[in-house]
């Protein structure tokens, strides 16, 4: 092969990220989607939760994370959009769908800096 | 065959309507919109508590209003969708071989299940400890 | 069990048609009599200018595929009691431009078979193969490659993938299928060859592992498994080419 070749490592991100999506989502969702908001579970003390984000493993685990589950759906999505809506102008959501993954990878980014330079 | 009028069909935009089969994949694949709700969601989640205790007060507050949880809720059944037919498909998506012998299907989605609940044993212990 | 069964056939005449509009026939309804028998009758019988493919009418051939009430079937492997009381709704392969009746053109497949190379390559160090010297396989090296070797090249796999239907640029399941087929083969050496037609977009990366292709194969080749096998491989590929320095790869 001799042109660098995109699309196959965006289906290794994908991957990862529907990996990663399987195995985290359910439990974070479950926890802090509906029981301590709702009262289910006595939310965690502040001042513990803070401990546990700010901890540098934590912060690389949920780059990771978010930027994978971000590239993951933008993947499945843009798919999507070519077999369900029969979409033709396919390089525009590419762009699109990728794009919105890119700007979650960002404020991702940014966010867990704020975190970490806070702490 | 040069005058011959060959008759080409339009798929129609509901053809995932026509099949059971068809259905649960357009289900299972707008699962991602679910996700990427989660991610935002989770991410606002991480700024509240990196901002201070009020913020993150808050943002509990506003995660329990009717609409939030509507949307949690039923974003948890697509993502436990995605889960459960990402599991099923492994096994037919990898040649998993272990001492020179193929893996049974079996094994590979157990290994998985089991992977789901220690990952969320885990977070469990680490955020209510 | 009643006596008749209805069929409810698709035609369509080239010449005179613009679309294509049913025919109604009843034929007799016997224990052991398939779509295809059924059909055959039709053509003996009833009305002579129905048309349509076959040939083995056990299994084997691959030509008789068409979508029998929506699903795509082998005709001569598909019972009419199965579908008592009827009509059976009995349609040209999906996916496909039909010619006439139940005949599909099945000419981009056979323009997209070759690009995967369905041979075995020699390694081309030079050597030649003495032709009196058999290839010795071991049960093991067979194994490796069989499940994939079944295709009969039916195409009930592209009538059933809605990506192909979508995107007639998809070189399909069944191609990507063989590809692997001789990839797995210990005898061959084109899998860079192979990869390098199926890494291109219109290759291995349209399909979304919808998986009907597996479920409707009528000799279970699993062309999806193979699919997504392809994927990783490629993907594999690709970070080694970008990890290593030119020289080693």
């Amino acid at each position: 092969m001799s042109r660098r070749r995109v699309e196959p490592l965006v289906w290794l991100m994908f991957s990862a990220g529907g990996v990663l999506a399987a195995v985290f989502l359910p439990i974070l969702i479950l926890l802090f989607g509906l029981a301590f908001p709702l009262g289910w579970l006595d939310p965690p003390d502040y001042d513990h939760l803070h401990a546990v984000l700010t901890y540098p493993l934590t912060l690389v685990v949920l780059l990771g994370l978010f930027v994978l589950m971000s590239v993951h759906s933008a993947h499945r999505f843009r798919y999507t959009l070519y077999d369900g809506l029969q979409i033709k102008k396919k390089r525009t959501v590419a762009v699109l769908c990728y794009g919105a993954a890119i700007v979650g990878s960002v404020a991702t980014l940014a966010v867990l800096w704020v975190l970490a330079r806070g702490s | 065959m040069t005058d011959l009028r060959l008759y080409r069909p339009r798929v129609s935009t509901w053809w995932w309507t026509r099949k059971r089969s068809y259905l649960l994949f357009v289900l299972r694949e707008l699962s991602s919109i679910f996700i990427a709700w989660f991610v935002v969601y989770l991410l606002l989640f991480v700024r509240a508590v990196g901002q201070s205790e009020a913020a993150y007060q808050r943002f509990l507050d506003w995660a329990s209003a009717p609409w939030v949880t509507v949307l949690n809720v039923v974003g948890l059944v697509f993502v436990l969708l995605h889960t459960v037919t990402w599991f099923n498909l492994t096994p037919q998506a990898m040649a998993v071989r272990m001492a020179g012998r193929p893996v049974p299907a079996f094994h590979i989605v157990a290994g998985q299940y089991t992977g789901l609940v220690v990952v969320s044993g885990f977070v469990i212990w680490l955020v209510t400890r | 069990m009643a006596e008749r069964i209805g069929l409810r056939v698709s035609r369509y005449r080239p010449d005179t048609d613009s679309e294509p509009h049913w025919s109604e026939y009843e034929v007799p309804l016997r224990k052991e009599w398939t779509v295809l028998d059924g059909l055959n009758h039709v053509k003996n019988e009833i009305d002579t200018t129905l048309s349509f493919r076959w040939s083995c009418r056990m299994g084997i051939c691959g030509s008789c595929g068409m979508n029998v009430d929506g699903e795509p079937k082998l005709s001569c492997g598909t019972f009419l009691t199965d579908y008592e009381p009827g009509p059976i709704t009995v349609e040209p392969l999906a996916n496909f431009p039909v010619v006439r009746d139940l005949v599909v053109d099945l000419s981009d497949f056979m323009a997209k078979l070759p690009r995967v190379k369905p041979w075995i390559i020699h390694p081309d160090d030079g050597r030649t193969v003495e032709p009196d010297v058999e290839y010795l396989q071991t049960p093991e090296e067979l194994e490796a490659y069989k499940q994939f070797s079944m295709c009969i090249n039916c195409m009930l796999c592209y009538s059933a993938c809605p990506v192909y239907g979508l995107d007639p640029e998809f070189i399909g399941p069944a191609a990507i299928a063989l590809a692997e087929r001789y990839d797995l083969d210990s005898r061959d050496h084109g899998q860079r060859l192979r990869l390098d037609v199926l890494i291109e977009h219109e290759g291995v990366w349209g399909c979304t592992f919808v998986g009907e292709c597996t479920r409707v194969c009528p000799k279970h080749v699993d062309p999806a498994s193979a699919i997504q096998r392809y994927k990783l491989k490629a993907a594999l590929q690709t970070v080694k080419a970008f990890l290593l320095p030119r020289g080693a790869r």
